[in-house]
């Protein structure tokens, strides 16, 4: 036990040190923040650059109608067109939008002249309000008070309930939970091949560099894979962990620095942005943020977490058995294709059947995936933020005990002979062979 | 002499190749035993199984009268043949690892790293990565961390392997100093200048099988041919007819300028130099004569070849 501890300890020290993992770990939580940051910087520089539109409306409809905003001024001008787009093109105005005579008796064209590309929530902004402007003059001419219209429509807000055992009904909210089950699900996935991969090819340098018969006259091959299989784990937890804690700090930081007060209201703007498009979600919006509030609170965070950590782990042992049991029958990474393809099978495909999963997560596929325990660490995942009975949760988590224990044991069969074997352009058959030495 | 190692009726089957077939061996304590034979012969798996990297299907293997046990990993030092380093890792932080695998606590370890790197003139490489070194440079690494646990049993197979020839003195100094220390040293090659200067003992294998166990001498006496080198000078003029009137076989006969003759001849089993040297008296002055013993290399290719014709006609 004691030397498995000593290759723990070389394996995760000497990847710990290498310049690639250091760069990889400051550099993933600076892009990680950067993916949050960026967001509410963009929103709030649309704010800083208030644009000017001039407008020349000929048919009239719509003089006053468009409403000045923080970042939109409107100027109802009476000149001839030409000499606008001029005074857009030294500056005066930022852009220009003319609305000419129609053909028909209705008002269906404009155009916006800018020397620069406009932005497309002032465009959308400015045809909505057209239209709708063009809708109530429809609804007046044929007798109907667009009042009645506007209070006939309705926005639904459907709030799911999940009834659990014990009677308590808890809220649950689709979106919330396919996005937390498909994070997880691909974080698992990454890091099961990001560091299932670490262990092969560690596996293949010890065997090319022929210092596997030193080390192995030392330890048992079992002992020296072990080692290898936990060592990386511990490096691949390092990583995880510091990536969370500082993506966290650099977050902090930046809201610290940024003048607090803005960002919720540029995170704001983005999301009425959005809406603006869409009137229907007009109003709904208030209730749907607090609705995603309260899932969040009803989502069970200890198990989720927990869970996590299981299958992060767990797939990870089932996996890197794998691995190093290639590692071991090849003599370089070229070889490795013809053994890759079936190991990696089971996760692509669970990756990929994630997506269907998270419309039917109680489904039978669901169900069968999620136990089995190749594809159940990427399947499972997806599975549990929607809630998923303790008994199946149990079988499954037991299955992928019982199955890394089992690949670990197969992959050290394998492992023991392969380690020492070159030069040899290894079969299947030939792993099968090595099963019975 | 006391066996320090003793391998009893051992067999190992790798699916349908049988690596090993029934082979017993008796090593001595504190000489060096040569293990010999062929690519393919069985060497490497049964220095394997010694180093208990892989197990027996059958038989035991005593070492100073114990059955075989991890407990012994740390007696026992191993320089395989197919052997290197981790190329990125630091010289010292490498030797300190692989000697901390052995069981050696880590201060000593470095103690005894420092005594032997100061030895071998390395002190400097410590911290260089192993990928900076020449190859020879490696093997000296290599050589340093399978003797410095202090091992009562070394093995080397094909140690001289890639050195240049200042470096195989070296290590052939230090493989005798570690004999005179105590060690018992299991030494496998195809170097056969090497086992006869080197070697107490040899066993040849072949096919799983042995085929000669002894001592150098033994093994060259047993396997002499009765033939003898001699020169005479001055000779009789009729020495070639006197000559095949003996009962010997004349292999080589050269009159040389000076009219001496430098003769080959093999004499029947039965008869002695002495008796030889009798019946050459009389052909003239007798100024040299010496037996012609076999080399390790003859005895080495004669019998494999041998073993090989009988294998090949049973099947």
């Amino acid at each position: 036990m004691n030397k498995i501890g000593l290759i723990l300890q070389r394996e995760y020290l000497t990847r710990v040190k290498k310049t690639s993992f250091i760069v990889m770990t400051f550099l993933g939580p600076i892009l990680m923040a950067a993916l949050m940051i960026v967001p509410i910087i963009l929103a709030s520089l649309d704010n800083v650059g208030k644009k000017n539109i001039a407008v020349i409306d000929e048919t009239n409809w719509f003089l006053g109608r468009f409403e000045n905003a923080d970042n939109m001024q409107f100027h109802y001008v009476f000149e001839s067109v030409d000499s606008v787009k001029s005074q857009v093109l030294n500056g005066k105005y930022d852009l220009l939008l003319y609305v000419p005579q129609p053909t028909l008796n209705v008002p269906v064209n404009a155009e916006i002249y800018s020397n620069r590309q406009i932005p497309m929530t002032t465009a959308s902004y400015i045809s909505n309000t057209m239209s709708k402007e063009v809708e109530t003059k429809k609804l007046l001419a044929s007798g109907i008070d667009p009042n009645i219209i506007k209070s006939a429509k309705t926005a639904i807000n459907l709030v799911t309930f999940r009834l659990d055992e014990d009677g308590a009904s808890k809220k649950s909210f689709t979106a919330v939970n396919v996005a937390l089950g498909l994070v997880s699900s691909i974080l698992i996935y990454f890091f099961i091949f990001i560091f299932g991969s670490q262990v092969m090819r560690g596996v293949i340098e010890e065997k090319t560099s022929r210092i596997v018969e030193v080390i192995v006259s030392s330890v048992r091959p079992f002992e020296l894979m072990l080692g290898k299989i936990t060592g990386i784990a511990l490096v691949g937890l390092t990583q995880f962990l510091l990536w969370v804690i500082l993506t966290a700090g650099i977050y902090g930081l930046f809201t610290l620095f940024y003048n607090p007060a803005q960002i919720p209201e540029a995170q704001m703007n983005a999301g009425a942005m959005m809406q603006q498009t869409n009137p229907v979600m007009d109003g709904m919006n208030q209730e749907a943020v607090l609705k995603v509030f309260e899932v969040v609170e009803a989502i069970n965070f200890k198990v989720i977490i927990l869970s996590f950590l299981f299958y992060f782990i767990g797939g990870y042992l089932l996996y890197a058995a794998l691995f190093a049991a290639i590692g071991s029958a090849v003599d370089s990474e070229a070889d490795t294709q013809q053994f890759m393809l079936p190991v990696s099978l089971p996760l692509i495909l669970g990756l990929v059947i994630s997506n269907f999963i998270v419309n039917n997560p109680d489904g039978a596929l669901a169900f069968w995936l999620s136990i089995i325990p190749f594809t159940s660490p990427v399947v499972m995942m997806v599975r549990i933020p929607f809630g998923v009975p303790y008994d199946e949760l149990i079988l499954s988590m037991s299955l992928l005990i019982v199955g890394f224990l089992f690949t670990t044991w197969f992959a050290g069969k394998i492992y023991r002979t392969g380690i020492l074997m070159y030069g040899k352009k290894v079969t299947y058959r030939e792993l099968w062979k090595w099963m019975k030495y | 002499m006391r066996t320090f190692l003793s391998v009893n009726e051992v067999t190992k089957k790798y699916a349908n190749h049988l690596a090993i077939n029934n082979l017993s061996l008796q090593v001595p304590e504190n000489s060096i035993y040569g293990l010999l034979g062929p690519n393919g012969a069985g060497k490497t798996s049964l220095i394997r199984i010694i180093n208990q990297i892989t197990a027996p299907d059958k038989g035991s293997i005593l070492l100073n009268g114990e059955v075989l046990s991890p407990e012994h990993i740390s007696r026992i030092g191993y320089l395989p043949e197919e052997r290197g380093l981790y190329k990125k890792m630091k010289v010292g932080e490498q030797a300190l690892y692989l000697a901390r695998l052995k069981g050696m606590p880590k201060n000593i370890a470095r103690q005894k790293l420092l005594y032997w790197f100061e030895k071998f003139e390395i002190e400097n490489w410590w911290n260089r990565k192993v990928e900076e070194l020449s190859k020879g440079m490696q093997q000296k690494i290599q050589f340093i961390v399978t003797i410095l646990h202090q091992p009562e049993l070394l093995i080397f197979d094909e140690p001289f392997s890639g050195f240049d020839p200042i470096n195989v003195n070296l290590l052939k100094e230090e493989i005798l100093k570690l004999r005179e220390q105590g060690a018992t040293i299991i030494f496998s090659t195809h170097n056969m200048a090497s086992v006869e200067e080197l070697c107490d003992h040899i066993a040849l294998i072949n096919n799983g099988n042995k085929i000669l166990e002894g001592t150098v001498n033994e093994i060259r006496e047993a396997h002499r041919t009765h033939t003898f080198e001699c020169e005479i000078k001055q000779p009789v003029d009729s020495i070639k007819q006197d000559l095949e009137q003996l009962s010997v076989t004349l292999n080589k006969f050269v009159r040389k300028a000076d009219n001496s003759v430098r003769i080959t001849i093999t004499s029947d089993a039965e008869s002695s130099g002495n008796q030889l040297i009798k019946k050459l008296l009389p052909l003239g002055e007798l100024s040299d004569f010496k037996e012609l013993l076999p080399s390790m290399n003859d005895i080495f290719i004669a019998q494999v070849s041998a073993t090989n014709i009988k294998t090949d006609s049973h099947e």
